[in-house]
């Protein structure tokens, strides 16, 4: 197991003036055993940096280091790392057991300690009846197992995910998330996780990289994420429905944005008057869809309550300690 | 074409079994003139399309040689299909082989004039033995291998056709499994080996077939680079059987014709499955 340090991270496309930059200086320090998740949105440079610590992209700038070793110049083979691929990339002519045991064949491990090592990841992922099946003939699911067990089988000082839920539907997807806690409960293996969804980041992650436009915009725990968010982009980014973000409040200072939860709004006898456009019910609670002069707001408020009706007037107050600040131009946290 | 029509069913039986009898009729009466003798062949106009019952003498003059009843000589045709199957299979092996590793190179390494190489070998999928042959002829005799295997093969191995399907095909092997081969420490000549050899077996096995019979049925370069009579294949044995005697033998000509096709024949009826699976699917 390993610590890994990206320290001062720059990626771009092409050369010389027409380079094109995708990751501009990124820090980052994700200690041994830590369960971190990168999220954003597409296009952001997140895979791009998942593949730059796996070895299959080159870094412009910078350096990566898993453990003490800079691994700038290492083939991702000699990084002591394990991927689990979006499609999952599994050999279609192989069977599970050889998908699972190529790279240790590769590595000259001996046939008896192959078998016990594919047979345990095997036994952990409940494969172990499946062994002898090709990929064809699997699940999503079982595909996606399939794909972790290869990678565990190595014993890699680091996991990487990129992606590898995407291609699963609702349920197996909460499901797979439940698996792969309880893996890394057991197995302790310091590892990144890329994902676009932010309820995957959120349930995974012990702390999390939300990154956007090549630019890590905020690494903290859940917690501090959704509570203390670094930046506008942040604010909008976590959470459904996304935070209220306005440039025109009663008693708020120009040159500040002001940011509320949906969640943060009471329904209150005075306070600011808002218009409704729109209620949504998604059963446990209901959806209010406001005006409050030129800013568009919303609240969530509990589907017990009763709500105001669409084109109606009525007051709501922000919960006390619950505003954020943001600078209006640089859009971040004041 | 959903409905039910007796009529329309009557008719289209009635094309097919139009084409079939087209494309069947010319081998069966190659194999009627086979079974008979030279005499019966040449006496009856028109010719009798039942078989006679000189199938056996035929053949065995086709095959091993010898005089004929009227006394001309007939060579033998065996070792002319073996020097058929020899060739057939150089060049069809030696075509996989040089065609799957330049698609290896072009589709997974990147050299300066890449494309440049690709378009070059493009090009030469424009130009069909016919149009470089005095050229090749040239080399080939300055090198000293008329009249012999290399000569007959080597000439013909390199293929843009082939190349260029199994560049195709290559392209379209998920990126992902290159990479997830380079994590589990694949060196690249081990993940062609393990990975994209068996992938691509069905469209070697496709290849192969319509390699086998391109290079059975070359006639026009082995009759330039052969003048030696050990090495004539079995194409030019056929044309030379017409017009060497001023007799024609044609129930041998005919054996001979039906010897020719069989080997063909065969490795597309016993190659078939894969054939038309590399041909239509390709397994991901």
């Amino acid at each position: 197991m390993a610590s890994i340090t990206l320290q001062n991270i720059v990626k771009e496309y092409g050369t010389g003036a027409k380079a094109v930059p995708v990751i501009h200086n990124l820090n980052a320090q994700i200690n041994d055993g830590e369960f971190v998740v990168i999220v954003g949105p597409s296009g952001c440079g997140k895979s791009t940096l998942l593949r730059m610590v796996a070895g299959l992209e080159e870094v412009t700038g910078g350096h990566i280091s898993i453990g003490n070793r800079i691994v700038n110049d290492l083939e991702p083979a000699e990084r002591d790392i394990a991927m689990v691929f979006q499609n999952y990339a599994l050999y279609p002519h192989m069977s599970v057991f050889e998908n699972m045991a190529y790279g240790l064949k590769i590595a000259k491990v001996s046939m008896a300690d192959i078998q016990t090592r594919v047979d345990k990841a095997a036994g952990i992922l409940e494969l172990r009846n499946l062994l002898q099946r090709k990929p064809r003939e699997l699940s999503g699911g079982q595909r996606q197992r399939v794909a972790m067990g290869r990678a565990i089988v190595r014993q890699p000082q680091v996991f990487l995910f990129d992606e590898p839920l995407s291609n699963l539907d609702a349920k197996l997807r909460a499901q797979t998330r439940l698996e792969i806690q309880k893996l890394h409960r057991e197995l302790g293996i310091t590892s990144l996780f890329v994902t676009h969804d932010q309820v995957e980041a959120m349930t995974l992650a012990q702390r999390m990289i939300v990154m956007n436009a090549g630019v890590m915009e905020q690494f903290g725990t859940p917690e501090e994420v959704y509570n203390r968010p670094a930046s506008t982009f942040v604010a909008s980014f976590i959470g459904s429905p996304p935070m209220n973000l306005l440039k025109q409040a009663p008693g708020l200072i120009a040159g500040q944005i002001l940011g509320i939860r949906p969640e943060h709004l009471e329904l209150s006898k005075q306070g600011w008057e808002m218009r409704v456009d729109t209620v949504e019910l998604l059963g446990a609670e209901r959806l209010v869809h406001a005006h409050l002069g030129n800013e568009v707001l919303t609240l969530r408020l509990d589907a017990s309550m009763t709500a105001p009706k669409a084109g109606e007037l009525f007051h709501a107050m922000p919960k006390a300690g619950c505003v954020h600040h943001f600078n209006a131009e640089t859009g971040k946290r004041l | 074409m959903i409905e039910r029509r007796p009529g329309l069913d009557l008719l289209s039986h009635l094309i097919l079994l139009l084409g079939v009898s087209i494309v069947a009729f010319p081998l069966y009466l190659t194999f009627v003139a086979s079974t008979q003798t030279a005499e019966q062949i040449s006496r009856s106009i028109p010719m009798s399309m039942v078989p006679g019952n000189n199938f056996l003498e035929s053949y065995r003059l086709a095959l091993f040689g010898g005089e004929t009843s009227l006394g001309s000589k007939v060579p033998a045709v065996w070792p002319m299909m073996q020097t058929s199957l020899i060739s057939a299979l150089v060049i069809s092996i030696g075509k996989i082989a040089i065609s799957l590793l330049s698609a290896f190179a072009l589709v997974y390494f990147r050299f300066p004039f890449r494309n440049f190489f690709f378009w070059m070998i493009f090009i030469t999928l424009m130009l069909p033995v016919e149009v470089r042959i005095s050229p090749t002829y040239e080399v080939v005799s300055n090198l000293g291998m008329l009249n012999t295997y290399a000569g007959l093969t080597v000439p013909l191995i390199a293929s843009a056709t082939a190349t260029f399907l199994l560049r195709q095909f290559f392209l379209t092997v998920p990126d992902e499994l290159v990479e997830a081969a380079r994590m589990d420490g694949a060196s690249p000549m081990r993940f062609f080996k393990d990975i994209l050899l068996p992938l691509s077996a069905t469209n070697i096995a496709a290849l192969f077939v319509i390699q086998f019979i391109y290079g059975w049925n070359q006639y026009l370069w082995p009759l330039l680079v052969t003048t030696n009579e050990d090495m004539y294949p079995i194409v030019m044995g056929i044309k030379r059987m017409l017009a060497g005697e001023a007799y024609t033998e044609w129930n041998v000509v005919m054996a001979t014709a039906i010897l020719a096709m069989l080997p063909p024949a065969l490795v597309v009826i016993l190659m078939q499955k894969w054939f038309v699976k590399g041909l239509v699917d390709t397994e991901k």
